[in-house]
């Protein structure tokens, strides 16, 4: 399997992402934001960071970079397109995720590591979790509060796209947990076809248990499956 | 020419920043300001050819978002 990592001027995680992949054994180029092409990669990453230093509103400008049409057309096409935190903002200007996301509840930029529960494991992102199983991921934003319609949130729901919530320690979701003000906790969703997700949380800063978690890999190691590739050790 | 674009959080999403205002408004001692709701102004110079659906379509695609945003365009 191949993978992209995308970089816009403001990216910041783009190198985790990466080592990440590369630490799963994954064949991962860097693909620049005026790209045209992702070179028929698998699996592309939308990486965290302050794209087009959030002007206007974070990934209000990242979406319309010469790279996005390959990126929709691929999405289209069934590739995995995946968006974290910045990246996530970028998905849902750009049309390919349903919702917003705003200011945090409490306008301070926030992060700490936080509990997130699968929702669902029938994905390509979550297959290698157990639904109920709470994962212990950090955040690190300031515009991370989940917002949709009553419409978009019921077919979220009735669909199951809603992948991850923010929960406490017992794993139960509650006003307490919810770091950000995010409606109904969410900290990830999918594309109806389940090949679009984006999250908040950083999976690709816990994939180390010296820096304070592993569970990010679960991610990874669930695209591999899915994909059908055998993770290195 | 000029174009003014007010761009203002939908009032069925939360402000939060208008909410930290209206309490900084009210501890500053005006506590007949009830609600208070931030926005932005964009104002844009224009010379040249350009229809008013052009500046819509901007308005709509790039300056707003409109699952979280309305947009008033002003052409001056």
């Amino acid at each position: 399997m191949k993978a992209a990592v995308l970089r816009f001027p403001g990216s910041n995680c783009d190198q985790d992402a990466h080592l990440a992949l590369r630490e799963s054994g994954v064949d991962v180029d860097y693909v620049w934001h005026k790209d045209t092409s992702l070179g028929g990669a698998d699996l592309i990453v939308v990486p965290g960071g302050f794209s087009y230093g959030d002007y206007l509103r974070c990934g209000a400008i990242a979406r319309f970079s010469p790279i996005m049409p390959a990126v929709k057309d691929a999405a289209k096409g069934g590739a995995l397109v995946l968006g974290i935190c910045n990246g996530f903002q970028i998905l849902c200007e750009a049309g390919l995720l349903p919702g917003a996301l705003i200011r945090n509840r409490d306008l301070h930029f926030i992060c700490e590591h936080v509990r997130v529960r699968v929702e669902n494991y029938e994905t390509p992102w979550t297959n290698a979790a157990v639904t109920g199983s709470v994962l212990r991921i950090p955040i690190a934003h300031g515009e991370g509060s989940y917002t949709a319609d009553d419409a978009t949130l019921r077919d979220l729901n009735r669909n199951r796209q809603i992948l991850l919530r923010y929960v406490d320690a017992r794993g139960a979701v509650s006003p307490e947990a919810n770091p950000n003000g995010s409606l109904e906790n969410i900290a990830g969703i999918c594309n109806a076809a389940r090949n679009v997700f984006g999250l908040m949380p950083h999976p690709e800063r816990a994939c180390d248990p010296r820096l304070g978690s592993a569970d990010g890999r679960i991610i990874f190691q669930s695209v591999l499956t899915h994909l059908g590739v055998r993770a290195a050790a | 020419m000029k174009a003014k674009v007010i761009v203002m959080p939908k009032q069925s999403i939360l402000d939060p920043q208008g909410v930290a205002v209206r309490d900084a408004v009210q501890h500053h001692g005006l506590p007949a300001v009830k609600a208070v709701r931030v926005g932005k102004m964009i104002e844009m110079e224009l010379d040249g050819a350009f229809s008013e659906d052009q500046l819509h379509e901007i308005c709509r695609d790039l300056l707003s978002n409109p699952v979280i945003e309305d947009y008033q365009l002003i052409v001056e």
